[in-house]
């Protein structure tokens, strides 16, 4: 590990987006050389991106959020929430598709606002105030419609149906004409997120304050960070994401429905922190939470192929990962000397180098 | 400066503000219809004469949440964190129970056995959890994140899948009302694990050594005090409330449903502890309060259905207390209340001197 001195020794950021990304492709070449089949059709590898684009959005949501020793689960609850909300508004009215997306941003703006004031301003334990925002938006969506609802807009519609396709990637079908592979406008949307969120984070000074306070918030204060600000932005920022999810959320499934979404916050926390993102803050990074979300799909895909196909194989399946994971995480931690594991004295001796 | 005000009066008793929500409520209720609290004795289904009434209803519902809520609290007072797994851990233990009733005849010595089975069951995986909070320092939100993800599907494979039904006049009167009296039985089992922590805490170093560890670990562990045996202990309590709070609501319903059995309680429980007073981040704890918290929670479910708000949006109202309540708890405005309070004693005493 310091092999070289001179050079400056790896983040713990970067090494545990190392570890992700490496897990990653590891597990997904694993599968194409056992189970081949689908795993081999780019087809399948970019569905992964449109069933997937909206987990991908809040999970880079929660990631600065997390980054900054937050935590916010009422993410799932927006875009149940606003997805309602914009079906609603795009049957009973003539409203454009436009309109729709910015009351799902409105929607997720506002409670990111009111979250991020009671939060940072009222000194308030965020896991409350987001659990009651998520009851909040799971309560408020059977108030707007008590029953499920599809969008019949034609102009959403169409929009729904549009298949960016890539020419350069494809399969070839059985009368061995040329496939090209489509993505969703959803995953452009999803794309284009990580790549400013990861900016954002990297290299302005709002995602540098992050760090800060996410590390040792006391000494950030010092620093002359404005912590309560933000931290204030962190969640809004968060909120307005988790509203832009929604619409996509929308985009791909095209209904409105209080059962949407369901345990989406449980699954992005879960993305972020297989992708190197510590809940204690000041750790992570928006790349790794993208991985981290692609191996947690890649799982269940691989648990079907290998015929497990009952849905409760695949929650144990992907407990059993995160569980992998999380001790992994905390084993390279504290052997990388933060942090100590309290073992007991018969364990230590293999794990032992460090006296 | 006068001297007087140097004492460190800071501290607004923690019981005050659940004791003014419940109050509140009542407040509210009695207003808005008087006989809400008017209870009365009719003969149930069975030919018991037993009380009836919302606020038996209050007491008799909130048995389950009561008692993880104890739990919750000597968990979140050691480790400074939640469990988020106490729904699929109860989910868990009412299969393991259901599974060893269905064995044979439901008489006293199997119910006693099969009690003892779930309470080993998902002491095991209590000890899990705690393992990887107390040995791998992990924050206990995340360690059981993973049995959250995984424990209503290992609760399906408990019972093949199956939401087997139980029957038998010991369990109808564990859930229910024992012949010949009046009050339900789950209030009963409440008082009863009550008692044990009262009893627990007074005559054991319990309450000392979590708080120690919960305010300040090191130390603690420098003070020759086995923080990670305090640790792993408080969530093996709390794995035994998951199995009583399981067990009774098998009783109540007579059969197993591993999806919905307490669904979203660990939120409530958490609320309960936070309503209650004690620091989520750990630490100093009062039982009283959450026991409090946990009627508080009930009372306002019951005050809303009793106000007819249809079911799914009961969530959104409660969201709004909930919110209202932390705000007023939160420690910015304790400080300005503290303030406002000292510089009504200083004009008073200013006043008082001058005459």
């Amino acid at each position: 590990m310091t092999k070289n001195k001179s050079k400056q020794p790896l983040s713990d950021t970067i090494f545990l987006l190392r570890i992700t990304v490496c897990t990653f492709f590891g597990m997904y070449i694993l599968a194409m050389l056992i189970w081949g089949g689908g795993f081999l059709n780019p087809q399948q590898f970019l569905d992964m991106f449109n069933n997937n684009a909206a987990l991908i959005i809040i999970s880079c949501a929660l990631s600065i959020v997390m980054v900054a020793g937050g935590i916010d689960i009422s993410v799932g609850g927006i875009i149940t929430l606003s997805s309602m909300s914009c079906v609603v508004l795009l049957d009973d009215g003539s409203s454009s598709v436009f309109m729709a997306l910015l009351l799902s941003l409105g929607i997720g703006a506002a409670f990111g606002l009111v979250q991020g004031l009671l939060i940072s301003y009222l000194e308030i334990q965020p896991f409350i105030i987001t659990l009651a925002g998520m009851f909040f938006a799971k309560g408020m969506t059977t108030i707007v419609s008590a029953t499920p609802r599809t969008a019949a807009n034609p102009e959403f519609l169409a929009l729904k149906g549009l298949r960016i396709k890539l020419p350069f990637l494809g399969s070839y079908g059985k009368a061995g004409n040329f496939i090209p592979s489509t993505i969703e406008l959803g995953v452009v949307i999803a794309l284009a997120v990580v790549a400013i969120v990861f900016l954002v984070l990297r290299w302005s000074r709002f995602g540098r304050n992050l760090y800060a306070i996410g590390g040792n918030s006391q000494s950030a204060l010092m620093l002359g960070i404005n912590v309560k600000r933000s931290r204030f932005f962190s969640y809004l920022l968060c909120g307005v994401l988790a509203g832009v999810a929604g619409f996509v959320y929308l985009l791909h499934t095209g209904s409105g429905d209080a059962a949407n979404a369901a345990g989406a916050e449980m699954e992005a926390i879960a993305a972020s922190i297989i992708g190197g993102t510590l809940l204690t803050g000041g750790v992570g990074n928006v790349i790794g939470t993208l991985f981290g979300a692609l191996s947690l799909k890649t799982i269940t895909s691989i648990v079907i192929a290998s015929g497990l196909r009952e849905p409760y194989w695949q929650k144990i399946t992907t407990g059993a990962m995160l569980c992998l994971f999380i001790l992994l995480q905390s084993i390279v931690l504290a052997r990388r000397g933060k942090g100590q594991l309290a073992l007991p004295q018969w364990l230590k001796i293999g794990a032992g180098k460090k006296e | 400066m006068p001297k007087t005000l140097r004492r460190p009066s800071v501290s607004l008793s923690h019981l005050i503000v659940p004791l003014l929500a419940l109050l509140v409520i009542v407040i509210f209720n009695v207003i808005h219809d008087p006989s809400f609290f008017s209870v009365s004795l009719v003969v149930n289904n069975s030919g018991n004469t037993v009380l009836s009434g919302n606020l038996v209803s209050i007491l008799n519902g909130a048995s389950e949440l009561a008692i993880l809520a104890m739990g919750m609290t000597i968990v979140t007072a050691a480790s400074g964190g939640q469990d988020i797994s106490v729904g699929a851990g109860a989910a868990i233990a009412g299969s393991v129970f259901v599974k060893v009733i269905k064995s044979g005849n439901s008489s006293l010595g199997l119910i006693l056995f099969a009690f003892l089975a779930c309470c080993l069951a998902i002491m095991l995986f209590g000890a899990f959890n705690g393992a990887l909070v107390a040995i791998f320092k992990i924050q206990p939100m995340i360690a059981t994140l993973i049995l959250f993800t995984a424990g209503r599907s290992i609760a399906y494979w408990v019972n093949g899948g199956a939401t087997p039904t139980v029957s038998g006049d010991l369990l109808g009167y564990l859930g229910g009302f024992f012949p010949g009296m009046p009050v339900p039985t789950p209030v009963f089992i409440v008082i009863a694990t009550g008692a044990l922590f009262a009893l627990a805490l007074k005559f054991t170093n319990l309450r000392l050594y979590v708080q120690a560890v919960g305010i300040n670990s090191t130390s603690s562990r420098l003070n020759g005090i086995n923080t990670t045996w305090i640790k792993l202990l408080s969530f093996i309590i709390l794995a035994a409330c998951v199995a009583i709070a399981g067990v009774i609501r098998v009783c109540r319903l007579g059969l197993i449903n591993h999806e919905t059995i307490l669904l979203d309680i660990e939120m409530d429980a958490i609320l309960a502890v936070a309503i209650g007073g004690n620091a989520l981040s750990g630490g100093k704890f009062s039982l009283a309060g959450s026991v409090i918290g946990a009627y508080v929670i009930q009372a306002l479910t019951t005050t809303l259905y009793a106000l007819k708000v249809p079911s799914n949006a009961v969530k959104s109202y409660k969201a709004i207390v909930i919110i209202a309540l932390v705000a007023v708890g939160s420690p910015v405005i304790k400080k300005l209340l503290v303030k406002a309070r000292d510089s009504f004693l200083l004009k008073r005493k200013a006043a008082g001197g001058a005459s």
